[in-house]
Parts: C-alpha cells; structure tokens; sequence
C-alpha cells in the first residue's frame, strides 16, 4: 500500500485550474436577470475543486492503493460474500444500449432492456423456488422491507390487523428488526439452541395470533443449516403467520434446495453478494424479492409482464404495496447478475455453492484446533470461530483483526453474530484458490501463536498498513464530516 | 464442464475432502432435509462460453434505442448530461469497486477519504452542514427525509406538493403506509405549489413539507415564502434539489431547509434505465444524529496521522436493530465516487458554466417553441425542463419525433390526468441548437 498521506482534493485545488471541456454556448446569450429571479441566483461559489485532469487522476489512484478490493486480496468477510466480480460483467454494463437508456422511454423503444428484466426475474424465480419476482429493490434490506410490507398488505386484506409481530432469531442480521421497525411491525427475539439453530420450543412460545412472520436466514448467520426448517415452517403456518428468507446466505445452497420448496413464502436475495453485482465500497447494490402464488398481488408496481413476444409494465394493481423505488430497481447491477448467472447455468451454479462449502469446511478444520468452534457440525459456506481462548490471553477478537491486516488479508467479519463471544466470522467463497486458503490458514496459526508467545505483536497491529488504529472514540464526539477551509 | 471463476481442481478436492474426514461434499450437505432437497437440475438457461455471452448480450442492449445514437429530450428526474471519460477509468480502479463497506478504516482509507471528500461537495452544493456517504436514489432519499422529520417532530402528518416528482411521491406513500403517516398533497397553480392551499393545510401536526426545487415541471418554486410556512407551525423543511441546478440556483441551506435530499446522477452516472442513481442526504447540524445510512468522519491514529472513519454508527441498524428509524445498510458509494470525480472535474467554475448552459439552452428551446405557436402553459422562471401542451396524445408526439431520431419529452397525462396532452421537455447543455431547431421544426409540423 501506498504509506504516503494522500492530500484532501480540496487541498490541492488551486484558483483557475478546471478538468472539463465542454463547448461554448451555441444559442443566443439571454442575460440571466431576465431568465431568473435575482433573488434565487447563487451569490457564493460551492467551493468545489479546482485542479486538471491529470490531478484527478493521480488523486483517485493513489486513492485506491489506499484501498483493499477483493482484487487487491483475499477478503474472507463472512456474511459478505466477497467473491470475484467478473470482468465481463461491467463490460456489459457498459454497452450503450443498456447504460445510456433513460427509463421513462416508450416501452417499444426499450425492449431488450425488459427481456434482460424478465428473463432475470424467472430465472430467479426458479434458483428460489418462488412464484413472481420483482427486481425494484434497491438492495438487501430494502428488499426486507418490501417482503415485509407485501406481507402486512397480505394480512390486512384478509381482515387480520392483528398481526403486529415479526420473530427474528438472536443471531439475525440488525437489518432484519430494523426492517421490521420501518415496515411497522414490532420484533420479537427467538432464542438460539446450543448447537447454533432456532430453539424450536422457544419458537413455538412466541409464536402466535399476533404473529405477522418469522424471518429466517438460512444457512443462518452462524453458517448452520436450520434442519428442523420444515418443523418450523409447520409452526409458523399453523399459526398463519408467514415465513420471510433472508438471502443473505443463498451463495451455500443453489442447486441443493430451495427456499420456497423449503415453506418459505417471500424471499429477497443481495444480487451483490451472491450474484457478483461488485459490492462497489458499500453499494450500489439489488434486492430482488420473490413470492409465493397467493403474495402476488401485492408486489410493488409496475409488474413486468409478457404479452405474446412484447413486454410491457403492468400498473393496474390495485392490491400492491405501490412503488418501493422510483423506476424499475438497480438495473445496472441487475445486468451485472444476469451476466454472471449466463456465465454459470445450473451446472456452474451448483458447483459454486458445492465449492462455496467445501473451502468454509476445509478452513474450518483447519482452524479447529487453534481457535474455540462454538459449533461443530459441518458448516455451510462459512463458519464461525470464537476467540475466546485468545481473550484469555490478553488478545482479543479485534487484535486478531488488525494483525490479519499486516498479511494483506482483509479479516474476517468480527463480533457477529452477537450471539458467539469474541466471533470471528469466515467466509472464503468459491472463487479461492486451495493455495490461497492455506496461506490463510497458516496466517491465522501464526497468530495463534503469537498471541501465546508474543501478544504484543497482535495487541499493536497493524504494523503495514498506511496509517495506524484511528481514533475512533474523539470521531464520534467531536465529529468532523466535512473539509472546511482554513 | 469446468468454470473459469472456480479454481479447484480434483487434487485439490481430493485433499480437502481428506482433511475434513469426508469422502463426497454430499455429506457437507446432509443436515438439509431429504425432503426439501432440489433433486433435479435447476431449470435455468445453459452457461455461455464468454464471446457468445458478448454476442447475446450485445444483441439484447441492441434492441434498446439509446441517448448515444438518438437525440434525447427526456428528463423527468433522470438527465442525459456530459460525463468526462475519465470518471470510468476512476470507476474501473478494482480496489473501489471490489471492496466492501469500509469497516476495516487501516485499509479502506481510500474509500473512507473519497467520501469525506464527496460529503463536502453535497454540503457546498446545497448550503448545508452536514452530508451523509448516499442513499439508495432521490425518491428514497425524500421518503427517508420523512421519516426523520416525523421522528424529530414526534408529528404524523407530511405535506407533500404535487410539484415533487410522482415517483418519488408513490415511494413516499408506501414508505408512509408502512409507518402509518398521513400524507396530505397541495395542488399547482401555474406550475408551482399553491402556496394558499399549502397555507391552510399547514398546521401543528404537520411533521414536515416537502417541495422539490427546481419542481418536477423545471419551475423554481418560491422557496422563501414556503419557508415561513413550515417554519411558523414548527414543521420541517425539506427541500428536494437537482443538484447541478444548484451551480446557479440559491442553495436550498440558505432559504431554510432543514433537509435537503436529491440524486446525483446529474454528475456522470448513466441513466441506466432508472438506476443505480445516487441519493444523497443533507440536513443541518440539529439533525447530525438523526441522519439515516453511513457518515464518514475525520479523525487521527496512535501517530496523530490524519486518517478517516465511519462515525456516529450508534444510529444505525446494525446497532440500533429495532429502534432505528431507518434499516438502509448498502449504499451508493460507487456512484458516489463517481459523481464526486465529476463533481471535481467540473469544479468550482465548470459546475456554474454547466449550470448556466442548462438555463440558457432551454430557455432557447422554450422561446423557439413557443414562436412555432406551441403553447407554454406556465410562465414562472424555470432551470432546464418545461411543459409544453399539443392537441394530440404525447404517444403520437413521440412518435413522430422518434422517426426523426428525437426521443421526445414525458407525456405528463401519465401521471397528472388534467395535464393530458402535456409534455415536459429537458434541455441540457448535451443538446445542440441544431438539434433544438430540429425539434422545433418537426414539432411545428404537427
């Protein structure tokens, strides 16, 4: 990495210096004071830089040395899914007549567009298991909130107001009760066994006529396979609540099973995790969301249809939720998806989640005999470690973060889920190599040993990188957001 | 069949299944119940050797007609402008656009100072303190700016004017339905929102008014006269704004705006068929906590170093769960990059020039139009959009034009029925006076 302090922008601006060509105004010249109201003409400049082409550039890629992508290295990030987003998908992306069509077009005029869009939500429909499919929205937890909301619109049109409660596992994902929130439920909590799945007794206590739905992950976050799915699948039906798939976690299961075959009603997936769409520094990303038969009605508008050969958006749903996004949803990264998934086809896609899971056992026995495993049984496409042992020592779960840094990995998710004390949370994927997963492996030994023999080195990591631990406490209480000129 | 994003081979394979005491990955799957297991093939299309992927695909996008090949005036929200090329050789450095949200700040500073440099520039542009790292898209962005306005207020009630872009607005109701808000609309007059109905639905449970500026007909609504609206009943102020009209347009900070929210995919982000855009959230320093999704702050390392973090993360989902007011996780951050590369780009004078060629440019369109005998329903000023009225449905409209190359402007009936045979029409400095004469003259001809 490049250790040198990159300047702000801001700070390399410098007064009459610009990075644009555009031609000289081609019509008559009008003076503004007749065109708009003095009183809503800017006065101050936006201090907006001032520096040449050549200058952005060198600013941005000394930028991204300062930045760890997967193509910069490993990037075991569990629950992530940070595997290699394929070149030929941005090409795609890229041709005109897919980035540069605007969506309020005649729909004559842009039915390639459309083709891509159904061709992907079927396709989709058939890895879930699910009924329709809508691509609106934007991303994982928005797709939650979508599934959430079809799912109050679907009680309330039979009458039942009631069902004010969504029952989320302990180990779920904080987006699922802050979906829940937004969508207008209340969550309730189900505890987790001691073998790391839903306590079935314990789901069976508060589930209820208040129940609107169970939201579930599965794999679930601790990279375990609910295998008593149909048992609560029975629990939560009977009960008439609905069951919502969090898909999170489909990278471990495609070709194995389904989540509609599995009693699940509405499921979202992160196109941006488990279909490549790259996850471009926190986004943009695409939460699809899919549905069972008797949940169609209320998707969100416009459907996408086909009519004979045409396609065509359908906006007379009178039992939709309405619109979640403006548009159709992130088409781009929904290119990006299908390209990827035109790539695989059901033989590659089946392998990808078989590889997926054979690389997160493999690392998991592995790593067994060195860190706490709160959970012994195979895992799926990935497992959670406990730094307990570590702890003990005087090294903690972060410490063994910071120093995977110093070998050029990005560590694995930590702290999550809340349930496991110390978790450190691994997700190789599919698209690494055994060569690179041993080098993993060896790296994550080595700080087991020095946490025994040497903590200090692990206690102070990291020694390599561009700058040290940061302060984060004095960010938080004395925020600063912006440049502000001196 | 092998794939060429998937290293093992059959040694490798051969070799893990030993270390993991396995002699087939079926077993790795044998806690998923026999009955729920997919016991065929996935009915999906066959995989595609990579240059007969590039041929399918190519010939999908070439079905589509698009703003390269045709003269476009079509705007509503989503404008064709100029991108300088060097925003996607930023976009393609991989280490952006392969990385995760940056949590690990030791090797995300990159990232981490992209946004802080991008927080700034929505913070110029619009005249407020405090700018978040992006939101899913502007309509998003507006919902999301009601939630916190009923969350501050501990009011239900949001005024929305029929002027804000109906998409935005359909995304705002359902937002709303799922909080149980009433959400109250105040018609136009002439164009802009009829600030008398507004002032007898304004009261003291109203949560927030919502106004988009420039409105979603391009006119510029009165801003400071709506202000005093709000603000005498203790409501909050938000303001949705096509950032690039900010280049000369009063930012939205210094007429009063407690939120501002819009998208910035005016700053070289493809129209793409409707997204991904680029959302971004601006509010005054009252409201630093309250602000939804990431904030990148500025901080120092055990050495004193400068160096950049997320910050404020106790108001985020994944701290908060249950008692956030908002469940955004993902962002835009990539497009976020790309617009602030644009943003830098066009600096401090290009984003006025740009701005002002917008007004100039279709003011032009409008006066050539209107001297054509086609009506120009509302007179108030405008930035780069306006309504024009035929006496034929706008399909067919469209259609003439399209045969002439042209993708015409969005037929307003869509959305509001009294604006049948209406269409709105943007002009942005792309479009030549050639191609606006052009527009005229097949326009005239109707």
């Amino acid at each position: 990495m490049h250790t040198q302090d990159q300047p702000l922008i801001f700070e390399l601006s410098k007064e009459g210096r610009i990075g644009y060509s555009i031609p000289p105004l081609d019509v008559p010249e009008v003076s503004i004071d007749e065109l708009i109201p003095s009183e809503y003409m800017r006065t101050e400049d936006a201090e907006l830089p001032e520096v040449s082409e050549l200058q952005i550039m060198r600013h941005y890629t000394a930028l991204s040395k300062r930045n760890h992508g997967v193509d910069s290295g490993f990037y075991p990030l569990g629950s992530c899914t940070m595997k290699y987003n394929p070149k030929i998908n941005e090409d795609v992306a890229r041709y005109p007549g897919f980035a540069h069509i605007h969506p309020l077009q005649e729909e004559e005029t842009v039915q390639g567009a459309m083709e891509m869009m159904y061709n992907l939500q079927t396709t989709l429909a058939e890895i879930t298991g699910m009924d329709e499919v809508t691509l609106q929205p934007a991303a994982g937890a928005h797709g939650e909130w979508t599934g959430l909301m079809m799912i109050r619109a679907y009680h309330e049109a039979n009458g039942d107001k009631e069902r004010t409660k969504v029952i989320v596992p302990d180990s779920a994902h904080g987006t699922n009760p802050a979906s829940a929130t937004v969508a207008g439920f209340d969550s309730i909590t189900v505890k987790t066994d001691e073998r790391g799945l839903v306590d079935l007794d314990d789901l069976r206590s508060v589930v209820g006529k208040d129940t609107a739905a169970l939201m579930l992950t599965n794999p679930n976050t601790l990279g375990l396979f609910e295998e008593h799915i149909l048992e609560m699948a029975a629990i939560v039906h009977e009960a008439g609540g609905k069951l919502y798939y969090d898909g999170a976690n489909m990278n471990a299961i495609m070709g194995y099973t389904r989540p509609g075959d599995m009693g699940f009603d509405v499921v979202h997936l992160n196109l941006h995790k488990t279909f490549t769409g790259p996850h471009g520094g926190g986004g943009p990303g695409s939460g699809p969301v899919g549905v069972k038969k008797e949940l169609i009605p209320f998707l969100p508008k416009p459907v996408l249809m086909k009519k004979g050969d045409a396609f065509t958006f359908e906006y007379d749903r009178p039992q939709s939720i309405g619109r979640v996004k403006p548009y159709y949803g992130n088409f781009g990264i929904n290119v990006r998806a299908y390209t990827y998934i035109r790539t695989m086809g059901p033989e590659g896609l089946h392998n990808v989640s078989e590889y997926a899971v054979l690389n997160a056992n493999y690392m998991m026995r592995k790593l067994e005999p060195h860190f706490d495993l709160p959970f012994n049984q195979h895992c799926k496409h990935e497992f959670v470690l406990s730094g307990k042992r570590q702890k003990k020592l005087g090294v903690r779960t972060l410490d063994i973060a910071k120093r995977l840094l110093d070998f050029g990995y990005h560590p694995p998710t930590i702290y999550f889920p809340l349930s496991v004390e110390e978790a450190i949370m691994v997700e190789p994927t599919e698209t690494e190599s055994k060569e690179t997963l041993d080098e993993f492996i060896a790296a994550m030994i080595q700080i087991a040993k020095e946490a025994e023999e040497n903590p200090e080195i692990v206690q102070e990591a990291p020694h390599t990188t561009v700058i040290k631990r940061l302060d984060e406490a004095t960010a938080a209480r004395k925020p600063i957001l912006r440049y502000e000129k001196q | 069949m092998t794939f060429r994003y998937l290293p093992m081979t059959e040694q490798d394979k051969k070799e893990m299944m030993e270390a993991i005491g396995i002699s087939s990955t079926e077993e790795l799957f044998k806690d998923i119940p026999e009955e729920v297991r997919l016991k065929r093939s996935l009915e999906i299309e066959e995989a595609l050797p990579e240059p007969e992927l590039v041929k399918y695909m190519s010939q999908l996008a070439a079905k589509n007609m698009n703003t390269k090949d045709y003269t476009s005036f079509l705007g509503a929200g989503v404008y064709d402008h100029y991108t300088p090329s060097i925003v996607n050789h930023v976009l393609l450095r991989s280490e952006f656009y392969t990385a995760y949200t940056p949590y690990q700040p030791e090797i995300s500073q990159g990232e981490l100072q992209a946004i802080f440099e991008f927080q700034t520039m929505i913070c110029e542009l619009t005249g407020m303190d405090v700018a978040n790292s992006s939101m899913y898209d502007g309509g998003t962005a507006l919902a999301e700016a009601a939630l916190l306005s009923a969350a501050q207020t501990k009011r239900t009630k949001i005024i929305v004017s029929k002027s804000v872009h109906p998409e935005s607005r359909s995304v705002l109701a359902t937002y709303a339905y799922g909080q149980n808000f009433e959400v109250v609309e105040v018609d136009t007059e002439n164009g802009v929102t009829d600030l008398e109905e507004l002032k007898q639905v304004v009261d003291d449970s109203t949560a927030c008014v919502i106004i988009q500026y420039p409105n979603f007909f391009g006119q510029i609504e009165p801003l400071k006269e709506i202000e005093q609206i709000v603000h005498q009943e203790k409501g909050m102020f938000v303001v949705s704004s096509n950032p690039l009209s900010l280049g000369v347009l009063t930012p939205p900070g210094k007429l009063g705006a407690d939120i501002v929210v819009g998208d910035a995919q005016v700053f070289g982000i493809p129209q793409g068929f409707g997204g991904p855009h680029c959302g971004y959230f601006a509010v005054t320093k009252k409201l630093m906590r309250k602000v939804p999704g990431r904030l990148v702050g500025q901080t120092v390392d055990e050495n004193g170093k400068r160096g950049f973090v997320l910050t404020l993360q106790a108001r985020e989902q994944h701290i908060r769960r249950d008692k956030a007011t908002s469940n955004i996780c993902s962002n835009q951050a990539l497009n976020a990059l790309a617009a602030s590369v644009v943003m830098t780009a066009l600096g401090k004078q290009g984003v006025k020039e740009i701005a002002m060629q917008n007004v100039q440019k279709a003011h032009y369109a409008k006066k050539t139009l209107a001297e054509k005998g086609i009506n120009v329903p509302f007179e108030g000023p405008f930035f780069n959009e306006f309504v024009v009225q035929f006496n034929r449905p706008i399909k067919e409209v469209n259609k003439k034009l399209l045969d002439h190359g042209i993708i015409g402007g969005y037929d307003l009936g869509k959305t509001y029925p009294e604006l049948e045979n209406h269409m709105l029409i943007a002009v942005t400095e792309l479009r030549t006076k050639e191609e606006i004469d052009q527009l005229a003259t097949v326009l005239e001809g109707l």
